[in-house]
């Protein structure tokens, strides 16, 4: 493991974390549990800790970008079973910051799902983890025992009348199960089949009682805030979208990696951060915000800064935080051909809109990339994945087709020339 | 003709059931599934119906979640299944070849065995590691990075060594 890892300046959920200072000790040592330790000694009302909470305006980090504040109030006060999730499905191709979060500093995200236990009533609660990453699995198995042991976690929390049972459960590998509902069918023992919303889990969720599923580092920034106060992670970030936000960079870039930024920092800070794109050549394309998300011209995102309206208004989406870079020499029909192919592949199967589509996505995108695309090929996917979207359970559907508009907007020249010519224009292949 | 579940494997199961309310021991099929593969190598009709038993729950449901996630093998496969990552950000770090390395390598395409029975390769998705691309994970367990040609090289001598050991061992 290295000595120190360097995340950036700016960094406060990845600070300090050296690969080796996981432990319990350290973790307290850095102030870790004084958080839950403040709020059950004073036996602050649950209601001013979420009032803290909505102050910070904390958005949810798994993608959809969901005031945190708001959705922990959406839970029913008087239910007598109630559970909050945490999402470590982590499989949203390019997003690799929740790994790190759970190997390196595992106690942030039990501390956070404590208090969100405490804030919205909740006994029980699951760390649901993504298949891949076993080892990750069984290094948050060893601190759930350090917090049980040192009854940060259990019956009775440090001599309060709190009480919350927290487990971790492994998945093995589908991508859907990251969708909220699919993961809650996943942990009832089932396939991971989106549900029909509504009721949303608030309301009916895991094993039919209210359930609040929340991502890691949403979960993990819940402890700073509680700490620091909601003003303090407001003034981190931006007016409607408080705190700092984790960046996974991967692709053409000289030091792939995580990066921790103020929420509405410079993208070509970003970039410069990752070492600039590899051996010096030029920017091509960015997707920002995981593989779901639209991609953008390089020389758009050059502009952009990354928070959730600069991205929007640029043309994509925050999603996950994970900045995907592609140079001049990357084709972009390979791409999307390969994406397609994962949206294809991950499709759950129940709507047949998806299901459907992304065969017909992955189909177009095989043939067009080796050679035997038709005339007609590009406006059949841009219709194929505009009939996809808005006409699914869940948004795997939506996730499926943007990419592909974007791709094809953006890049229609080199479709084209893909169809026309049975063969790739640029000249250095993926 | 089946095996009875060994006293460590329903130890185990036993384990994973106790995280759930009582009640929801079907929470615990993953976890047994899991367990199951990682002792017998392979999920056949048997271990599932063994499960199934176990916990108490339809075969054909056991079967529906084993059929569904793609880390269960419904099939024998080899000693070391080894899962290579494809997407795209490890395609952009060097994904593409590791695989040709590793095809090459084994002399075999997607989704085979040697014939030696040692190694099955299979084409993986995200494992949410890119940072570390080319990744690739060896019975869906131990996950190996940067995976460049010499790395794998190394990483199939090791295979081999370690399963020639544990051969003389028996
Ligand atoms: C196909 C699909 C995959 C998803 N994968 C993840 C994931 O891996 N991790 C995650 O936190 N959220 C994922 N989400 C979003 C979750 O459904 C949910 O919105 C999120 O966990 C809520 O947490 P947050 O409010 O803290 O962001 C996914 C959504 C979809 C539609
Ligand atoms: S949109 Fe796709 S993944 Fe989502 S529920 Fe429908 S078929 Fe399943
Ligand atoms: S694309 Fe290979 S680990 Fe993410």
């Amino acid at each position: 493991m290295s000595a120190f890892l360097d995340f950036g300046p700016d960094a406060v959920l990845l600070a300090g974390l050296t690969g080796d200072n996981w432990r319990l000790k350290d973790y307290v040592a850095r102030g870790g549990y004084e958080a839950l330790k403040k709020i059950l000694s004073e036996r602050t009302a649950p209601e001013q800790v979420l009032a803290e909470i909505k102050l910070s305006a904390l958005r949810g980090r798994g993608g959809a970008g969901f005031p945190t504040g708001m959705k922990w109030g959406f839970m029913p006060h008087n239910a007598p079973e109630k559970y909050v999730i945490c999402n470590a499905d982590e499989g949203e191709p390019g997003t690799f910051k929740d790994r790190d979060i759970l190997r390196f500093n595992p106690h942030a995200v039990i501390e956070g799902m404590a208090i969100a236990a405490y804030v919205m009533g909740c006994g029980r609660g699951y760390n649901y983890i993504h298949g891949e990453i076993w080892e990750v699995y069984e290094r948050c198995e060893e601190a759930l025992a350090e917090a049980r042991a040192s009854g940060f976690i259990g019956s009775r929390i440090l001599g309060s009348p709190f009480s919350f049972e927290l487990f971790n459960h492994h998945g093995f590998g589908a991508y859907i199960c990251g969708e909220e509902t699919a993961l809650l069918e996943s942990i009832e023992g089932k396939k991971g089949q989106s549900r029909y919303k509504p009721p949303f889990p608030a309301n009916v969720g895991l094993y039919g009682k209210p359930t609040t599923v929340n991502n890691v580092e949403t979960l993990a920034c819940v402890p700073l805030i509680v700490k620091n106060g909601g003003q303090w992670f407001l003034d981190l970030g931006r007016p409607n979208a408080g705190g700092t936000k984790i960046f996974s960079v991967s692709g053409d870039v000289e030091r792939p990696g995580n990066y921790e930024l103020r929420l509405g920092a410079p993208f070509a800070k970003l970039l410069e951060m990752a070492g600039g794109v590899r051996g010096g050549r030029r920017l091509k394309a960015v997707i920002p915000g995981g593989s779901s998300s639209p991609v953008l011209p390089g020389a758009v995102m050059m502009e952009t800064c990354l928070d959730y309206d600069s991205i929007a208004k640029a043309g994509s989406m925050m999603g996950s935080g994970a900045v995907i870079v592609m140079d001049e020499t990357r084709c972009m029909v390979r791409c999307l051909q390969r994406l397609s192919e994962f949206y294809h592949e991950e499709s759950c199967g129940q709507c047949a809109p998806c299901r459907e589509g992304t065969g017909w996505l992955a189909h177009i995108m095989h043939r067009i990339e080796h050679g035997e695309g038709r005339p007609g090929d590009i406006e059949t996917l841009d219709r194929v994945a505009h009939n996809i979207m808005g006409r699914t359970v869940c948004a795997l559907g939506d996730a499926a087709a943007l990419p592909v508009r974007s791709f094809v907007k953006h890049f229609r020249d080199e479709f084209v020339y893909h169809v026309e010519h049975r063969r790739c224009q640029v000249a250095d292949h993926v | 003709m089946t095996m009875p579940l060994s006293v460590t494997v329903c130890q185990k199961i036993d384990q994973a059931i106790a995280k759930y309310p009582a009640g929801r021991e079907q929470s615990a099929v993953m976890a047994a599934l899991t367990i199951v593969q990682s002792e017998r190598g392979w999920l056949s009709p048997e271990s599932l119906r063994d499960v199934a038993a176990y916990l108490n729950m339809p075969p054909v449901a056991v079967y529906e979640v084993a059929s569904f996630y793609s880390m269960y093998h419904l099939k024998p496969v080899g000693r070391y299944v080894l899962t290579l990552c494809t997407n795209l950000p490890c395609l952009l770090q060097g994904a593409d070849k590791a695989a040709r390395h590793l095809q090459e390598a084994l002399n075999i395409g997607w989704s085979e065995t040697t014939a030696d029975g040692m190694f099955t390769l299979l084409q993986g998705e995200c494992m949410g590691a890119c940072q570390e691309a080319p990744v690739l994970l060896t019975n869906h367990h131990r996950m190996c990075c940067k995976m460049t040609p010499p790395q794998i090289d190394a990483l199939l001598a090791q295979l081999r060594a370690e399963a020639a050991g544990k051969e003389r061992d028996e």
